[in-house]
């Protein structure tokens, strides 16, 4: 799993129908300092995050489809938490 | 799942009996910014892309889900062809 941030909505209207009723984020993973590592990336949402919140995302296809409650999803990124706050000693 | 332009089609005579019928693209990942990042590769399409359309597509064996109960011997997929964007950094 990975904190990022939520950067942006995606709208796709055809999709693979397991998709359906899903929301679609652009979230830009981070570095614990908070600058952003990498390509942002495409998630669905399972907990109803918006723009600019701090996530946690699994980058797993198996854990992601559970997001969605339906088994065999073609997905592996999913938004399955909101951020509070992170300490690292 | 990552953001993507169609670049291109494979034709494959002789393949693995299992991508019979399965359309093959060549996929350039890209930002949220419109920028190429890393290199092309080759996803098979399950939701009737072109090229030229902006997509997203999954990495690892859930590019296969779509055409269960077909075991098709794939590593990325397009899932959806995107309408549009928004990003807010």
């Amino acid at each position: 799993m990975q904190i990022a941030r939520v950067v942006g909505t995606v709208v796709s209207t055809q999709k693979h129908r397991k998709f359906e009723g899903a929301k679609l984020l652009l979230v830009q993973p981070l570095n614990l300092d908070e600058t952003p590592r990498g390509t942002a990336l495409l998630a669905v949402d399972g907990v109803g995050a918006g723009v600019h919140e701090k996530v946690l995302i699994v980058l797993e296809g198996r854990a992601a489809g559970e997001v969605l409650n339906k088994k065999a999803v073609p997905v592996e990124t999913a938004v399955i938490g909101i951020v509070d706050s992170v300490d690292v000693v | 799942m990552q953001l993507a332009r169609v670049i291109g089609d494979v034709v494959m005579t002789r393949k693995d009996a299992n991508l019979a019928g399965l359309p093959l693209l060549v996929v350039q990942p890209i930002t949220p910014e419109r920028e190429a990042v890393g290199r092309p590769l080759v996803a098979v399409d399950a939701v009737g892309a072109g090229v030229g359309e902006e997509v997203f597509f999954v990495r690892g064996k859930e590019a296969s889900f779509p055409f269960y109960p077909v075991e098709a011997p794939v590593d990325a997929g397009i899932v959806g062809i995107v309408d549009h964007w928004t990003v807010e950094r």
